[in-house]
């Protein structure tokens, strides 16, 4: 248990320290394509170790799943409605028109993110489902909240 | 003044008799159908999924087993909303009395069981490049699948698109004949079974390329898989040509990992419809995925496809 509240706390330690750079000032839109940015990066990293491009390293692999985790806890905050367009926003309507289902799919990446960064799998055969449970999410948010604009 | 209005009545009964035969549907003729002791629906199994037929005829969400239990789900477009009829083997409902005739004419004339012209929302102008072979096992697999007894609804269109008619007018100035798109060396077989793959039973042409007149028109060659608006409204459907406005930064292998896992070389993920279809591609033999990859990595510049219509 002490050893758990240690992770956790590795976690929010990550979550402060490691989080994209993004201005106070900075719009809804702005912020949460950063976010987003930071995200596809740590995918990539954590997408390299899965595969096998990178070697596997543990804590490596928990700091990432912690930023992903931090941005999860931010994300969902930021789509006013008055940020529906501009920008070059890829957001879609949906998120406006069914937000207790966008806001549930955030919550889900939250809570998986959150176990990732506090699993520490000791090896990457035991890493890659692990890997897999945090970026589905990807695709079933993208798929109904996310549009393509070219 | 008689006279003149014998003469009216004439011209336009010549104009709808000449009307009522040019759009006249053209069936398959039944000596081209692949005989039936031939048939496998372990082999449908995989142009099942390389059409994607359960991404229009299935209930939306439905996975696995249960994704198989075909429904039917609403296109909607700016055009009208287009339903999805059931295609599984119920006999009421379904396709289940079918034969394979009724089946091949669908899937390659767009003509339904009654004779009447089907709309081109359900891509028959890419599955025209299907082999017959493989027509009959996806007929075989579809005909294994559990029969759903669940009425389809009835396409709605306004006027003038509600006349079935007029889709043979649409099919005369731009179905085309069967000619592949793009021209591939004889050698590089891999790219040819991805040709085939791409232009025929996976339809990417559809979302991936442009039409004319405004999107009632043909599928414009001249910007073959090179982007479109997005039917479903906002956004486009993106570029998936060898180029600098496509994926050309892209390898083969970063193509086939796409299709596989879903994600880009930079970790990207896929979105919008084409979860679904990057799902279906992922049940495909890896050599399918690569074959569609090397397929695209010809496309390295905008007039690769030929015999585009004005």
């Amino acid at each position: 248990m002490r050893i758990g509240l240690k992770m956790l706390a590795g976690v929010a330690v990550a979550a402060v320290l490691g989080t994209t750079a993004i201005a106070a000032g900075d719009s809804p839109i702005v912020q949460r394509k950063a976010l987003m940015e930071g995200n596809g990066k740590d995918a990539k990293l954590l997408g390299g170790m899965a595969q096998g491009a990178v070697p596997y390293d543990v804590d490596a692999a928990a700091a990432a799943f912690g930023r992903m985790h931090a941005v999860s806890v931010k994300f969902g905050a930021l789509f006013p409605a008055d940020s529906k367009t501009g920008g070059k926003t890829e957001a879609a309507p949906a998120i406006w028109e069914k937000p207790a289902a966008f806001q549930a799919a955030v919550a889900k990446f939250e809570k998986d993110t959150m176990a990732a960064a506090a699993a520490r799998p000791a090896n990457v055969e035991a890493f890659r489902p692990v890997f897999l449970s945090v970026v589905g999410n990807c695709k079933t948010c993208h798929e109904e909240f996310r549009v393509k604009s070219q | 003044m008689r006279r003149f209005l014998a003469w009216i009545a004439l011209v336009t009964g010549i104009l709808a008799a000449a009307f009522w035969l040019v759009t006249m549907p053209r069936r398959i003729d039944a000596a081209s159908l692949p005989p039936p002791a031939s048939l496998s629906a372990a082999r449908g199994e995989r142009l099942f999924w390389t059409g994607g037929c359960a991404s229009c005829h299935a209930a939306k969400g439905a996975k696995n087993a249960a994704r198989l239990l075909l429904g039917g789900r609403a296109l909607v477009t700016p055009l009208g909303v287009f339903q999805a009829p059931n295609i599984s083997p119920d006999r009421q409902h379904g396709i289940g009395d079918w034969s394979l005739g009724d089946f091949a004419n669908a899937m390659q004339r767009g003509i339904g069981r009654e004779g009447e012209h089907l709309y081109p929302a359900f891509p028959y102008t890419s599955y025209a490049r299907m082999t017959p072979a493989d027509i009959g096992d996806l007929y075989v697999y579809l005909a294994s699948l559990p029969p759903v007894s669940v009425a389809s609804p009835e396409t709605q269109l306004d006027f003038p698109l509600n006349i079935r008619r007029g889709i043979g007018l649409w099919k005369l100035l731009f179905m085309g004949d069967a000619a592949p798109f793009v021209p591939v060396p004889a050698e590089n077989r891999q790219a040819i079974a991805g040709r085939y793959l791409v232009e025929g039973p996976g339809h990417c042409g559809q979302c991936h390329t442009p039409r004319s007149l405004s999107g009632l028109g043909g599928l414009d060659r001249g910007h073959w898989l090179a982007g479109a608006p997005n039917p479903d409204g906002k956004g486009r459907v993106p570029n998936i040509t060898a180029t600098p406005a496509g994926i050309g930064s892209w390898s083969a292998a970063d193509i086939a990992n796409y299709l596989e896992t879903g994600f880009t070389p930079d970790y990207d993920s896929v979105g919008g419809s084409m979860v679904e279809v990057q799902e279906n591609m992922a049940r495909l033999p890896k050599a399918d995925r690569l074959a569609m990859a090397a397929y695209l990595k010809l496309l390295q510049s905008p007039g690769t496809a030929t015999g585009n219509k004005p």
